[in-house]
């Protein structure tokens, strides 16, 4: 009888009437409740977020949202079932006493746990000049509240918007300006769009996109300062090169930080890099101790994924958001051996002037790069990323169906160059190049896929604008 | 073994239940035997290869042909014309759907299939009208009386035939299908050269069709695949000729194999279709697990390997033929549950019933609308349907797998809506 040995039961009394306490209301977090309900979870449920919305898909508010097709307060998520929970919204969490087993409200009220499950994401990276952050006019896209604004901002019909960052964010914002008529500045501080998360060789596709929409691409360069008006207003951004850009909206495009502030001094593995946690999201202490009671899911967790050399890999993907969430939420209610890892290969999507970006795999990774299908060209493509002699990630544009192939091949780590031929492989498909990413050391807008190294305390990534 | 198994699939005898010989299949998830092709059975195998790179849809990729079960029937087009998107690949595949699409579906013309709803509807509501008042309520052939006549009617609007013009291609629609389901005894010469003549006769109107919307160009597909001016360009009279050649035979069989295999399989599960009656919604999940059960392309029998692949163990070498048996991947226990069961609330359904990747069913969005709408008006009705025969007479064909005829008996025909 070793089941009865080795279940005491405990698992069952919290399965009935235990209390578990969720930290960000977003998608991981909803996600993650579902699934709980889903194995039977009878006790409390507590969702915590600071923002006053039930939760909402981010997406759109890049893309639909603002070319006006869609309402910001329209994009609730479905609910997958009811959670009966009870809901603290627009009230942040600002401490975690691990001792007591308490998580600390903004009103003062504190919060009891069995399990806890902390999601709470990222937000926009601001510009570091607090008073130009503050000039009417300036923006960052990160909530439901900022999409209205900024919608509302390029409805009012701004003479030039400037984007300062052309990662995904900051070229989804750049195509939808366009698609709206409005003149768009993009000021990027690496050689191209989107080099950060694909490698110039992309890159370089992307910022063909940009200048055949008619986008004002600026690469190389950084933004230095804002200008206001007397009234307040932003009017003029200064550049590096020592040009400026007249400017009624600027949208600050940096990409994210962590939000880890409310765990300082809780003890437990958290930083501005996010939450270190262990393959099954159960979170690290800071003495590199694993807890049994703290689970982490979403953009703000940072799990070793085994097919990536175990590096700690943080991704800020809808997708991973999801996987994460379920795997989560299935490990704070199961055994310890009924536990299951988080393996969720990266993927993520963007849709900009037009074409349909998909990617899986770790792009950064790849010091080669080999174009298999299609032609960067006509941009319509399929491109393969290696790394020591494997294939490590594959970026689409345009040629999404062929993807779950890619995958594949990254999970069964199949040799690089691939030696096999494909349909609609051209003279470009028959030899790799470098795929050129930048020297990580270079702050730039933020790769969407950050690798993180193997140890908590290593650098620090901070947003510094140069001179 | 293999081949003995494969000309089992392809044996007449065996045409109205195959499922227990798929299963017997998927015991070896990728067989082959001697020169005959690469058989792939099971799900996630099938879907893989759906996706692969290395897989080729031109037949000029196959290298010496070998013993091919289904012999010459499983070339549905004619050499007359040059090869449809349905039998190429990237990047000639990509552009011809591509400029296919742009009147058809989003993101350019998002509203094309919702918008011929109502139309569809007065078919259904005519065709239904007609079984009332054919007088006979004691046999009615649902193939002949419904399932046919409906889709053909369907593509001449999409593509915009005339409607006075409407019969001669019902009579050519059915002189091709009779070519994809060979009568073993009729004379192969007659029959061979009906279809000659009719593929002639539908490619010279189509012809003149074209030339004509070219000048006058309305607001139907035909004018707008000959007047395209996209980024791609305009099509040649061949490329529109062998693209709307192929949306009038794709779109034909497949759906009225759909429509029939649903009503079949409705009329077995008498709950079920009461159920429809009472809620015609449940069409959406209906059609959707019908395409899991009983899908109307059974097999794509003409992928080629263009390197050496390693599938499931199984290394195949460049140049092979590939068949992937879609219908057997649709009952892999591996991957559904119960897969044997008829089951309308399965929530997992992501079947192979319209394929996946890029040849996935350029028609579906039609085709769901159409079967959805006919199971459904059918279903409220039609006064107590009973079946005839069970099982019904199937036609020849292994691949477009479905009753020529399905004998029904009712009580009455209820009013259409008003």
């Amino acid at each position: 009888m070793t089941g009865e040995r080795t279940r005491d039961g405990s698992l069952e009394q919290l399965k009935r009437e235990g209390r578990i306490v969720v930290v960000g209301a977003s998608l991981a977090g909803l996600r993650a409740a579902e699934t709980m309900r889903d194995k039977g979870f009878t006790g409390s449920l507590t969702m915590i977020g600071d923002e006053p919305y039930e939760p909402y898909d981010r997406p759109p508010l890049s893309k639909q949202v603002l070319l006006g097709n869609a309402v910001a307060d329209h994009t609730a998520l479905p609910r997958r079932r009811a959670i009966d929970a009870d809901w603290r919204l627009g009230v942040p969490a600002t401490g975690l006493d691990m001792a007591a087993r308490t998580v600390r409200l903004g009103n003062g009220d504190e919060v009891e746990y069995d399990r806890l499950l902390i999601a709470t994401g990222v937000r926009a990276r601001p510009w570091p000049n607090p008073e130009e952050a503050e000039l009417e006019g300036v923006f960052v896209l990160r909530t439901r509240d900022d999409g209205e604004g900024l919608q509302r901002a390029l409805a009012a019909g701004p003479r030039r918007v400037l984007v300062i960052g052309a990662g995904f964010t900051g070229s989804e914002i750049a195509s939808a300006c366009r698609e709206r008529g409005l003149n768009v500045t993009v000021a990027e501080r690496g050689e191209a769009p989107l080099v950060g998360a694909l490698g110039a060789v992309i890159g370089r596709v992307a910022a063909e996109m940009h200048r055949e929409h008619d986008v004002d691409l600026r690469t190389g360069v950084m933004v230095t300062a804002l200008e206001g008006d007397p009234a307040g207003r932003v009017r003029a951004a200064h550049l590096s090169d020592g040009s400026s850009v007249e400017a009624d909206v600027v949208v600050v495009s940096l990409g994210a930080q962590r939000n880890t502030e409310w765990l300082a001094g809780s003890g437990l593995g958290a930083g501005p890099r996010g939450i270190a946690c262990d393959a099954g999201c159960r979170a690290f202490d800071v003495r590199g101790i694993v807890t049994d009671d703290i689970f982490v899911a979403g953009d703000v967790a940072r799990s070793p994924h085994a097919l990536f050399g175990y590096q700690f890999l943080s991704l800020e993907h809808w997708g991973n958001a999801v996987a994460q969430a379920d795997t989560a939420a299935h490990n704070m209610l199961s055994e310890s051996a009924d536990r299951r890892p988080h393996l969720w290969v990266p993927a993520f999507w963007s849709s900009q002037f037009g074409v349909n970006i998909k990617s899986v795999g770790v792009p950064p990774m790849g010091t080669e790069i080999i174009v298999t299908q299609g032609s960067l060209s006509e941009r319509r493509f399929a491109a393969v990323y290696g790394y020591q002699g494997r294939v490590i990630a594959a970026v689409t544009f345009d040629n999404c169906r062929w993807l779950p192939f890619y995958e594949h091949q990254i999970e069964s780590t199949a040799p690089f160059p691939p030696p096999y031929s494909t349909v609609d492989r051209r003279p470009e498909g028959n030899k790799p190049v470098p795929a050129d990413f930048p020297d990580p050391s270079v702050p730039t807008h933020g790769p969407t896929i950050t690798l993180s190294g193997y140890s908590p305390a290593d650098r620090k990534m901070t947003f510094t604008p140069g001179r | 073994m293999t081949q003995a198994l494969l000309r089992e699939i392809i044996d007449y005898a065996n045409r109205a239940n195959p499922y227990p010989l798929y299963e017997e299949l998927r015991k070896t998830p990728v067989s082959h035997d001697g020169t005959g092709p690469y058989v792939v059975s099971t799900y996630y195998e099938i879907h893989s290869l759906l996706h692969d790179p290395r897989i080729s849809s031109d037949s000029r990729n196959l290298k010496a042909t070998g013993d091919d079960p289904l012999g010459e029937s499983a070339d549905d087009e004619g050499a007359a014309l040059p090869p449809s998107f349905l039998k190429l690949d990237p990047p000639d595949h990509d552009r011809l759907r591509r400029m296919t699409n742009r009147p058809f579906g989003p993101p350019h013309t998002p509203h094309r299939v919702h918008d011929m709803r109502d139309e569809l509807h007065g078919l259904v509501d005519g065709l239904i009208d007609g079984i009332a008042t054919s007088g006979d309520l004691d046999r009615v052939d649902l193939v002949d009386q419904f399932a046919y006549p409906f889709p053909v009617t369907v593509i001449c609007r999409l593509l915009g035939v005339p409607h006075e013009d409407e019969p001669r291609f019902h009579v050519w629609a059915e002189t091709l299908a009779a070519s994809l389901d060979p009568d073993p005894d009729a004379d192969p010469a007659q029959r061979g050269k009906g279809t000659t003549d009719a593929r002639m006769e539908l490619g010279m109107y189509l012809a003149g069709l074209i030339e004509e919307r070219r000048k006058n160009p309305g607001d139907d597909m035909l004018s707008q695949l000959a007047t395209a001016d996209g980024p791609d360009g305009a099509m040649t009279t061949m490329e529109a000729l062998s693209t709307s050649a192929l949306l009038l035979i794709a779109g034909h069989e497949t759906t009225v194999n759909l429509i029939t295999n649903g009503m079949l399989t409705l009329l077995r599960h008498p709950d079920v279709l009461q159920r429809l009656r009472e809620e015609p919604g449940l069409s959406v999940p209906i059609v959707e697990e019908l395409l899991r059960y009983e899908p109307p392309v059974q097999l794509l029998p003409q992928r080629t390997t263009l390197s050496d692949i390693e599938v499931a163990g199984v290394a195949i070498p460049k140049g092979a033929s590939l068949w992937l048996v879609l219908a057997s991947g649709n009952r892999d226990p591996k991957r559904f549950e119960n897969p044997d069961r008829f089951d309308p609330d399965r929530k997992d359904i992501q079947h192979l019933g319209l394929g996946s990747g890029i040849h996935s069913c350029f028609g579906a969005p039609l085709a769901r609308q159409e079967a959805q709408l006919a199971l459904s008006e059918l279903a409220r009705r039609l006064v107590n349907p009973r079946l005839l025969e069970d099982p019904p007479p199937y036609r020849q064909n292994a691949v477009l797998r479905g009753p020529r005829h399905l004998p029904i008996a009712c009580d009455g025909v209820l009013p259409k809506a008003a």
